[in-house]
Formats: C-alpha cells, structure tokens, sequence
C-alpha cells in the first residue's frame, strides 16, 4: 500500500512535474477500492521523494460490493492488500499518475523522454518465486535490484519467510517506462487470487508493455501471470467447505492435469497411447473412464469410431466442467454426443451406472485414495461394475530418482506411489479376489534398473484357470 | 344393487364407448387426482381434447402418468374408451410392469343412449360411424374379457351403472393393522422337536403365548425333516387359532403341486413329505394341502415397518402382488447361474436394500444370522444339524435352539454369511436432491448442488464412512451487540435463550483448536462388531469435514485416546464411544492455513506499516498536513501487532503427539444410546470429567440461571476474563437435552460468544475501526443452517445408536456436509 518513487536528477523537485503531482501539497484521490493518496517525505534540490498511499479498507470493500458479490471467503476480510503493493497499488499507479506514464509533461518534455536516476521502494510486495524472481524480472529491464524476503513471523522463525519482499530498485530509466513496469509487474509478481479483474487485459497488457515486454527473456512467465489471474469457474461451495476444514482450497485442488517434467513427448501422452493401444488390442467396444479429470482420454476415445459407448467420471464438478469445455459438449454432433456419458460419481460409492462396459479405464486414480479406502474401490469396480477388462495405470515409484527436481510425490494430491512390486502385489490379490487375472505392461521409457516412469496392469475377467 | 370392490393399490380400467357415461362414474367414485383420462391428455398436448391425430402422443403420456402413480403405490383409475383387446393390453402390461393388480369396469350402455348424450356435447361431434365402430368393438370383447389379464371384470348395465358402489379390498399381504409382538420363525423343515423346544422358549404354551404374542413362520415347514406332519398340524393349529400367521416356500408350493399329482422331482428332501403325509390321515393331508395352497408370498405388518417373506423380498415389491413378486418371495433374486454344487446362485439383493421396513426371511442357510442393511436371514440350517432360530420383534433379539441331530445332509456345506464387504454405500444413497428425515427437526432438504461439492469432499479425503458416524453442525453466534467497542457480548446470548423460556445455560470454554470427534473403540472385536472395521483398528479422531486429523499418527492417537476414555466403559455399560470436543493446537491441523493466509498478512502489515509510518513522519516534518493519516497509520501498527498476537496464541510447536490436546465436551453416543439426545450439559461435563491422563485437557465452565442477575453477571465477566486472556470465548448452550418443544421453538443448540481479539482473526485486523459497518450482519440463514445440521447431527447418533444399517447413518451425516456447502457468511 506504499510506493515511493526518488530521484537525484537536479533540480530532484522536477519530479513534481513528471507526476503531476505539486511536492507541497498532499493530494487524494478516490479509487473504488478506497483512498490514494500522493505526498512528499521529502523533496529537495538535491534528492525528491514521492509516496503513492493506498489505504484500503477491505471490511468496507466486501460491504460497498452489494448482494450479488460472492462474499465468500474469510480471506477477502484478513488478506494482505491493504498492506501489500498487489494489483490494487497498480491499478491506483495507473490511474493517479496517468498522464506520467503516457509520457507526457508539458512543463518538462525533455525530461520525461530520456532516462534519470530513479530509485523505487516498495516495502511489502507479494513475490510468488521470491527475491529471485523479482531480479529476474526487473534486472532485463535496467534496473538494480535489492531485495529481501520478509520473514513470516519472527515469533516462529521455524515458519521460514513469507511470500513478500523488501525491493528497492535503483537505475537510470525513462519515469514512463518505469510506471509502466510497475504497472505490469506487480500483479504479476504477485500472482494470487485477484477479485477484480476487468475484460481488456491483453490490450492492457500490450499497451504498458509497449518497447520492453517483446525483448523480456520473462515474457512468457509476464504475459501468463498477468492473464491468467481470471477465476474462470466459481466453486464457492467446494471453496466454503476448504474453509470449514480449516484447509486452504488451494491444497483440496482437484487433480485434474498433472505432470512432474516436459519431454520431448510427455508422460500423459505416452500414457494415453498405452491405453488406446491395449483398448484396441481387447478390441473394447464400450469404455468407461474412472476418474477423466479434464476428459483428455475420453476426446481421444471419441475419435475413435469402433468405440459406440464412451462413458467418463470423476467426482469433482470442476474437472466434469473443464471436460465439458475442452470436449465442446455443447457444440457436439448429436451422434457423436449419443455415444458419450459424462457424469459425477465417486469410486468409493456403488454406481449402477457404471456397470454395461467391457472395459474401464482407472488411469492415475488409484493413487488419489488414501490406501484404507482402496477396498472400497475394488469393491466397486471389480465386483459391482465388473467390466471384462479393467485397465489400471500408476506411478512407478522407483522411477522417481530420475526427476531431478522432485522431492516427494510427483503431485501433492498422491496418497501414495508404489513401487512395481508393490504394484503388482496388490493388482495380484485384486485379482485373485475378485476372480480376474492380470498382466503388466510398461508405460514411457524404461530404465534398466528402475523401470518405466509408468505402470500399468490389464485386469480380464474370468480368473487364472478361465 | 351392485357392489364392486378393488383392490386398494390397483390400476382400474374403465371400458365403454363415448358417451357410456365413464368420466360421470369415475367422478363419483374415485377421487379426481386418481383418474387418468385420455382426453385430458390429448388435450395437453395438442391443446384441443378432439384432436385424434393427437392420440398416440396422448396415450404415450397417459402410460407415463399411470407409471408413475403406480410406481409409487396409488390407485389409479384410467378414463379412456379401452375398447379394444390392444388397448387394454397395454394397460395390463403396464400394472403388471409395476407388480399390481388390474380390474375391469365395463359400463354397457346401448347405442342409442351414447349417441344422444353425445349429440347433447358439441365437442363430440365426430362421424355416426364411430359410436357403432366402438360398441361393435366392446361386443366383440366382452365375451373374452376376462382372459385378458384383469383380476377381475366387473359389467354394468342400465340402471346398474347409477347404483353401483364402489368399495376397496384390502391386499392379501396387507396386514399393517397387526402391530405384534411377533416372534418370527426361521426355516423349520419337518423338525418338530426343535420347533416345540422353541416354541417353549419363547414362551408359548400348547401354541398361544399367554401376552398374547403372534408367530410368523418364514415357510419352508415341509420337507427333509423327520416329522413334517407333525410341524404342519402345530403350525395350522396356531394360524387357525389366530396366534400365528404363516408365509409360503419354495417347498410347501412344491409339495403342494406334488400333492395335487402333478410331475415333479422327488428332490430336496420331498420324498420324506410324501413318504410322512402318506402315512397320515387323509383328511389331514387335504387339510394340509388346502392350507399350503393357500399361503400368500409375503406379510406387511407392524404399520409396514416389518415385512416377512420366505426368501425376502426387495423394497419396490412390498404390499404388491404379481408372479415376479411370488417368485421373488419365494425363490429369491436368482442370477441364472448354479454354483458348483448345482443350486442357484443367488443375488445378494439385501445389501442393495435400502427400504425402511425390516425385511424378515428365511431360505438360505447359513451358520448365523446377520443384519444386513434392516434385514436377515433366520435359516439357520435346523434340519442340516444348526439350529432354529426366531427372531423376537421390536425387541430384535434372536433366540435358538440347536439341532437334535442332523436330520438331513446338506448338498452344500453350511457357509457363514458372506464377510461385510469395506463401503457398502450406494451413489444413490447421497448424490440428488435429498430429503432426509430427522426426528429433531422434521425433514431436511438438501439441495443437488450441494451435494455434489460434499461428494468430492466426501470421497477424496474423508476417513472411512464407517468411522464418519457424525459431522458436528454449525453454531451461530448470537445476535449482534451494541456495547461500544464489541460485536460480540454474553448478554444478547442470554437474553437470546431467556426469552425462548430456556431457564438454565451452560458457558462452555471454547478452546480455539480443530473441532475434533472421537470414535473409540474398547477392542478390536468391538470395531467388528459394531462398526464393521475388521482391519484390526479400534477408532477415527477426524475433522469437521470428515479428514483424518494425521497421516500417521491416528493409530497413536486413538490409543492415547481409548486409554484416556478408559472409565467409560463401565460408567456407560459400552464398549465403544463417539465423543465431540476440540483438538489443540489449531496449528496441529491448520498450520497451513495460519501460514498462508494469517501469517502472510501479518507479514505484510509489519514490512508495511512501518515503512508508512516513516514516510508521513517525514512529511510531517516538511510541515505537510498529514496528521490524521499518521494518527490512523500508528493506529492500524498496533491492530496488526495484536492480530499476530491473536493468532499466535494458537499455535504452539507439537512433535508427534507431544503437546497435542484433546478437549472433549460431549459424548455423543455409546451402545444403545443416543446420549447427546438423552441427557443433558450437565451430565455430559460430569461424565467427561472422569477421562484423564496427558492427551486430555477438561473444558472450563460455568453454569447460569438465567433468572438471576447476579449469576448472569459472574458468567459475563468469567467471558471478559477469559477472552482478555487470548481465549477465543465460549459455547452457551441450554443445559436441558432437545426436547420436541425446544425444538418446535426453534431454540438454538448452542451460540458462540467470540472474543474481542480474537474477532480479529475473523474480521481482519483493523475490523474494531470499522465495527459500525461490521454490526449490519445477517444471522438468519446461519442459525436455520446450525438448527438444521443439528436435527442431521442428532439423526445419525439416533441411528447409529438403534444399530441401523451404514447408510442410513452415512445419509444423515453426509447431508451435514452438503449443508456446510451453502453459501453462509463465513465471518459468522
């Protein structure tokens, strides 16, 4: 909610005319957010400072938003942005020194075309990648940077630092081009839930990011940031029940993509093929998929015309939605539309539906359950639905060594990853139990000693002796 | 003058050509929701009743409103011509589809009376030739009528159609008015001895019980047992007197059709029936036949709480009457297949039961008799050396006697019933638009949506529904305060349940941890036996949304935990128990969300607030007016140093248990009993306060007379004490269990009166310079969710306590969570 901006180009008071801005008087003005105000703590000939003031009032800001606004969560009350510079200071930057950014200063044009010596202090910026992050950014584009974490809370240092950092930037830049990095990095830095975002960002985007955005070795990471902060769903349900639990709806993320590494073709590929390749070779006409998150199997299933029944489930109405769009459901010919059933179900749940395929597909699933509900599932797919063939595929754990970069499970939501002997074991008593008999198969490229990155087991009804 | 009478649940079939006079008589007898007429249908969907071209599309909706009504067990009355053998088949099929019964009413009018009441109906001005088409048509039928499929074909001619009355017999198997006891009895096969050993047991003297209890015989007298003349003569005696009724089996329709000559095999023991009758006087064998021949497939007792059938029978066939339904009450639901010892393999269809009445049958032996999903099987295999078995009813207590000897040898060996398999939960038992029946609180809606968000919560990280035998209901707090400087003050919360005529409240500490329950079991058996866990576990500590609190340290939890509840088990006569309390630190669950969310603002309020701080100085020092917003920056310094307080005092370091605490204020049930329901705060917090040892720590209280200032005030400041010490605040709730009148009032539960910094946690941390804006708050739709979810909550232990099947508990609980779904103002 502060941002100072100084200069030591003399006479420093000039700086007040850049801005607009008179560096005698204290200047408001009104945000819908709440109140921003300009001032001077200092202004000599030699150094002039100015300060933007954000004073955010979030308890008025939820009240002021009226009925229709989902006043949702406790995090809209206790949240950083009246302290941090988020979004909120950028859009006040940009509409309180608007003509500054445009370039524009009658009374100095000189000035405002070439590049001063400008040093920006921010205390409190919400940094999502760290001090580290911020250099990266803002050293391309000329500037020294300082930068600091802000430690969580100094009474429990065992919490580490927080998300903000201490930055001050330092450098000889055009004061336009500086307001308009200021502009567009802060958000991105950030990188968090945003509640107001308007319609034209990429016009905005493209327009502060005139003459420096193109060259920014960041530029993917900025133009993502900045436009994917738009909640496309709404799940305030699933979001007051994260809160209920005392768990942040972050953490209860359904898994709906997920992937540890790019390749040169990635994993979720290889796996895909490796089920459309063992479907083919059972010669399945009808094909459930248990668990299809975004749908990406049950698209490829669809372009396959022996397949007459293609039927895909999940439990999570955000993934059903993301398929529903991806798979154009509501574009879809009526015939190729009458050969697809997309619905929620849970596998911890008998499901009548779920019985009349030949095959059912359980790829990246078993190992989103936490191992006492296992038997639930068997019981559910293997005894209720009881397809001829049920294809499961799963992490191998002892691939794991070969991803550098990880450090755990491969995706937060994993209750667990087995190894292809613990795979097999527990395929081997399901098997056995429910009168199947399985075969493996290695899906990605196999390591010699620690085998595929995947694995998967081809279940057939009917049981060893069938 | 005629007197018709139909069955109860029945679809009749009104037959006549236009202008017989049907809609009239329907009119008069039936009620008008009961009566289908194919004009109206025509006319919503063609919006003109006459239009013929209409016609298929109208019977299509015609078949589909009859479907409907019969499917959910009313009578129905359909007005349209059915003239024609074609229509009327479809009508036939339609009832048959739905197991009910089909009768006739012809009304046969001459010609010449429907053609003039016809001309008197502008509407029906169709051609001259229809009327005769139609009475040519209802000729040519009326011999061959009765072979259509009805029950019964009633005609009525001429004056007849004026006087007629219309009555309704009630079904065979309806017998809903006998309320019991009733002692119902497993498969008896010809063992006479074992039955008049049991009959003794259970108190019958020579075939009455002397309070007047009733026998129910599941079938299978007959067959394979050394004296099935002398079961027969004990049982026909007891019908005959009134002092029991009697289903049929499989054997007695197999040896009646022997009986009456026809071929069948002489298997399964029907050659010792044959060979025993036929020793026997031959009246008593006709008696005999006539009384098996006459055995109905399935009683509905008891209100239709109970229902008896010899192999059982699954909810859509209760109180109908079909060949399917004699089949499947006499057979079972058969796959098709046999198993390796040549008999049928039968469809487990009890574990797919989800109907309200206790269903009581027989027909499989088995080694014991289990409840499965408000069912069981008394065939305990007397004849093959087990036991016979009856089943006392309401009390639900079985009671046996073993076999003298094997009487016969089994073609396959005696099996125990199939294991309890992990989650036998059905999608159908949670996802749509639900209505749960509560006793606390009426029925309660859950809406699909809902639903949907708690399924996914439900089934990606709740423990197993067998442990997630409750979810704890919101809590409003009370209305909001006036004093200066609090949103939140113990006076409105007294004054709140004073004026609800509550006399006396307890405050209870409210321990700023997780809310937490408890299920524990004594022994591993005891989790067998009563939760059905058989992994060897013996309980579940998880959270408000049904998480386990640890990945790996429940096992060491749930002992620390049983150990600590140790006193329990005598003082409550159990051997498992549910509690409610509050788990501490708030950390030890929440240390994500404190870190990411309280923390992070901390965080940015002391990087920023300082830096603010300096900067106005520093302007204040150039003589530049800013003195209000210094005032308000060093204001909002010290807010955010006591919101890090707030929280802080939450959160404590904890290494596997070490600094864990539980704070139980409730126990919510135990064997039997239902204790939230059955006893008061008072007696909860004294029971509680015999758990002991490290993992526990006690709930502070007091108790408030509501009548007397005096105590009211020493509770006001026991709050003011304990809220300036950091505590969260506290729970007032009335000290009374629900009673129905409490709950007619809709008197709150329990409010929670929250501490003035601690608000800070919820209302952000400058929320004490906004409290004007903050009083305009909405309490409504909290406090109906808090009455609500605690009828669900109370619910679910009401089953759970009576030993209803897991998803009847599982229902309950889960609409809790879909509850906790709906957009309420989480401030609240």
């Amino acid at each position: 909610m502060l941002l100072t901006i100084s200069t030591t180009e003399r006479p420093a008071t000039d700086l007040g005319f850049l801005l607009h801005k008179h560096p005698d008087r204290v200047q408001e003005f009104d945000q819908s957010f709440g109140r921003a105000q300009v001032f001077y703590p200092e202004a000599g000939e030699e150094r002039c400072t100015a300060a933007l003031m954000l004073d955010v009032d979030p308890v008025r800001l939820v009240r002021s938003r009226g009925a229709a606004s989902p006043d949702f969560s406790l995090s809209q009350y206790v949240n950083d942005r009246p302290y941090a510079a988020s979004s909120l200071l950028a859009v006040a930057l940009a509409d309180v020194f608007r003509t500054a950014r445009a370039g524009r200063c009658a009374a100095r044009p000189e000035l405002a075309a070439r590049p001063i010596p400008l040093e920006i202090f921010l205390p409190a910026l919400p940094c999502t990648g760290g001090a580290d992050l911020a250099r990266r950014i803002f050293e391309p584009l000329g500037w020294q940077v300082a930068a600091a974490a802000v430690p969580l809370d100094a009474g429990f240092p065992e919490w580490g630092e927080s998300r903000y950092v201490r930055l001050t930037l330092r450098g000889q830049v055009r004061l336009a081009d500086a307001l308009n990095h200021l502009y567009v990095l802060l958000p991105v830095l950030d990188d968090a839930k945003h509640y107001w975002v308007a319609g034209d960002e990429v016009e905005k985007l493209l327009r502060a990011g005139t003459g420096w955005l193109a060259a920014h070795p960041e530029r993917n990471l900025i133009t993502r940031r900045f436009l994917a902060r738009r909640q496309s769903l709404t799940r305030v349900a699933f979001a007051r029940l994260a809160e209920v639990g005392d768990d942040t709806e972050e953490t209860l993320e359904p898994p709906v993509e997920e992937e540890v590494t790019e390749r040169a073709v990635p994993l979720n590929v290889l796996r895909r093929e490796a089920v459309l390749a063992a479907l083919d070779e059972l010669g399945t006409r009808t094909v459930i998929d248990l668990g299809c998150g975004s749908g990406q199997l049950v698209g490829a299933l669809l372009t396959r015309p022996g397949l007459h029944k293609i039927a895909g489930v999940d439990v999570s109405p955000h993934a059903l939605a993301l398929a529903a769009r991806r798979l154009k459901l509501d574009h879809m010919p009526e015939a190729r539309r009458a050969r697809l059933e997309l619905f929620q179900s849970s596998l911890t749940y008998t499901d009548a539906r779920f019985a009349g395929y030949e095959a059912a597909v359980l790829m990246e699933v078993i190992e989103h359950l936490d191992p006492p509900r296992l038997p639930a599932l068997e019981r559910v797919v293997f005894d209720a639905a009881r397809p001829e063939h049920v294809l499961v595929t799963t992490p191998n754990a002892e691939y794991n060594p070969r991803y550098p970069f990880l450090a755990g499970l491969r995706h937060p939501d994993h209750r667990f990853e087995w190894t292809r002997a613990e795979f097999r074991a527990w395929a081997a008593a399901v098997a056995e139990k429910y009168g199947y008999r399985v075969a493996f198969r290695p899906v990605g490229e196999e390591d010699p000693d620690l085998g595929p990155p995947t694995q998967m087991a081809i279940f057939t009804a009917g049981g060893p002796d069938a | 003058m005629p007197d018709i009478t139909v069955p109860e649940l029945s679809l009749v079939v009104l037959v006549g050509i236009s202008g017989s006079g049907k809609s009239t008589f329907a009119r008069k007898h039936f009620r008008p929701s009961q009566i289908v007429s194919s004009d109206f249908c025509r006319g919503l969907v063609a919006d003109d009743e006459n239009d013929q071209a209409a016609t298929p599309d109208a019977f299509d909706l015609l078949h589909h409103i009859v479907g409907v009504r019969l499917r959910r067990g009313l009578l129905t009355v359909v007005d349209a011509t059915s003239v024609r053998y074609q229509d009327r088949l479809k009508l036939v099929e339609l009832a048959r589809a739905h197991d009910v019964l089909t009768d006739a009413i012809v009304l046969d009018v001459p010609e010449e009376v429907a053609t003039a009441r016809n001309a008197t109906r502008p509407d029906r001005d169709f051609g001259p030739h229809v009327i005769p088409r139609q009475r040519k048509e209802l000729r040519r039928s009326l011999s061959k009528m009765s072979r259509d499929g009805f029950r019964r074909v009633h005609v009525l001619r001429g004056d007849e159609i004026d006087q007629a009355t219309v009555g309704f017999e009630r079904a065979w198997t309806d017998r809903t008015d006998l309320t019991g006891p009733f002692d119902i009895i497993g498969d008896v096969h010809g063992c006479a001895a074992e039955l008049e050993t049991l009959l003794d047991r259970l108190g019958y003297v020579d075939g009455v019980h002397p309070q007047g209890r009733t026998a129910v015989f599941v079938g299978d007298l007959v067959d394979r047992g050394p004296d099935t003349p002398g079961v027969l003569r004990r049982v026909m005696g007891m019908v005959a007197a009134g002092a029991a009724l009697c289903v049929c089996g499989n054997h007695e329709q197999k040896l009646v059709r022997a009986l009456d000559g026809r071929k069948v095999r002489l298997a399964h023991g029907l050659e010792e029936s044959l060979t025993q009758l036929g020793a026997a006087d031959p009246a008593f064998v006709a008696a005999a036949k006539s009384f098996m021949a006459g055995l109905i497939s399935h009683y509905q007792l008891d209100g239709g709480n109970l229902v008896v059938a010899h192999a059982g029978l699954k909810e859509p066939y209760h109180g109908r009457a079909s060949g399917r339904v004699r089949a499947f009450a006499l057979y079972g639901d058969t796959t098709g297949e046999t198993d390796e010892y040549g008999l049928p393999v039968r469809y487990p269809w009890a574990e797919d039961y989800r109907g309200r009445a206790m269903v009581v049958y027989g027909h499989t032996p088995t080694t014991e008799p289990e409840w499965v999903n408000n069912t069981i099987c008394l065939d305990t295999g007397v004849v093959f050396g087990g036991s016979l078995t009856a089943l006392r009813y309401p009390e639900r207590e079985l009671v046996s006697v073993p076999a003298e000897r094997v009487w016969y040898e089994p073609s396959r060996p005696l099996a125990a019933p199939r294991r309890r398999e992990p989650a036998a939960l059905d999608i159908g038992d949670v996802q749509g638009n639900r209505f749960v029946e509560t006793r606390f609180g009426g029925t309660v809606r859950v809406r699909e949506e809902n639903g949907a968000a708690a399924l996914e919560i439900m089934s990606r990280f709740a423990v197993d529904p067998r442990w997630l035998v409750y979810l704890p209901p919101t809590m409003a707090p009370p209305e909001t305060s006036r004093l200066d400087g609090y949103l939140e003050h113990p006076e409105e919360a007294f004054e709140e349940f004073a004026q609800a005529g509550v006399d006396r409240v307890v405050c209870e500490e409210k321990h700023m941890g997780s809310r937490a329950i408890a299920v524990l079991a004594r022994t591993p058996e005891a989790a067998a036996r009563r939760f059905g866990v058989t992994d060897g576990s013996t309980g579940m500590v998880y959270t408000r949304t049904g998480r386990p609190f640890f990945d790996t340290l429940t096992g060491e939890l749930v002992d620390g935990l049983r150990a600590a509840a140790e006193p329990l088990w005598d003082e409550l006569g159990t051997d498992w128990v549910v509690l409610d309390g509050e788990l501490l630190p708030w950390s030890a669950k929440a240390e994500g969300l404190i870190r990411g969310q309280y923390a992070a603002v901390g965080a940015a309020a002391m990087a920023a607030l300082p830096a603010v701080e300096a900067a106005l100085e520093a302007a204040a020092g150039r003589g530049l007016d800013v003195g209000l917003a210094l005032d308000r920056a060093r204001r909002r310094r010290e807010n955010a140093a006591l919101f890090r307080d707030a929280y802080a005092r939450y959160c404590w370091p904890v290494s596997g248990l070490a600094g864990v605490r539980f704070a139980p204020f409730q126990v919510l049930a135990a064997e039997g009993r239902a204790w939230a329901v059955q006893e008061g705060h008072d007696w909860h917090l004294r029971v509680l306060s015999l758990l002991g040892g490290p993992l526990v720590t006690p709930t502070r209280h007091v108790f408030v007379t509501l009548d007397s200032a005096q105590s009211r005030a020493a509770a006001v400041s026991w709050w003011a004490e304990l809220t300036a010490a950091g505590g969260e605040g506290m729970v007032v709730k009335p000290v009374a269990p629900p009673d129905g009148e409490a709950i007619g009032r809709r008197v709150q539960p329990g409010v929670k009166v929250r501490g003035r910094e601690y608000l800070r946690i919820i209302y952000g941390p400058d929320y004490t310079e906004s409290l004007d804006v903050l009083r305009r708050r909405f309490l409504g739709k909290k406090r109906s969710l808090a009455l609500r979810e605690h009828a669900l909550g109370l619910e679910a232990l009401a089953r759970l306590a009576e030993g209803e099947p897991l998803w009847r508990v599982h229902e309950p609980v889960f609409a809790v969570l879909a509850m906790e779904s709906e957009p309420v103002d989480p401030r609240l």
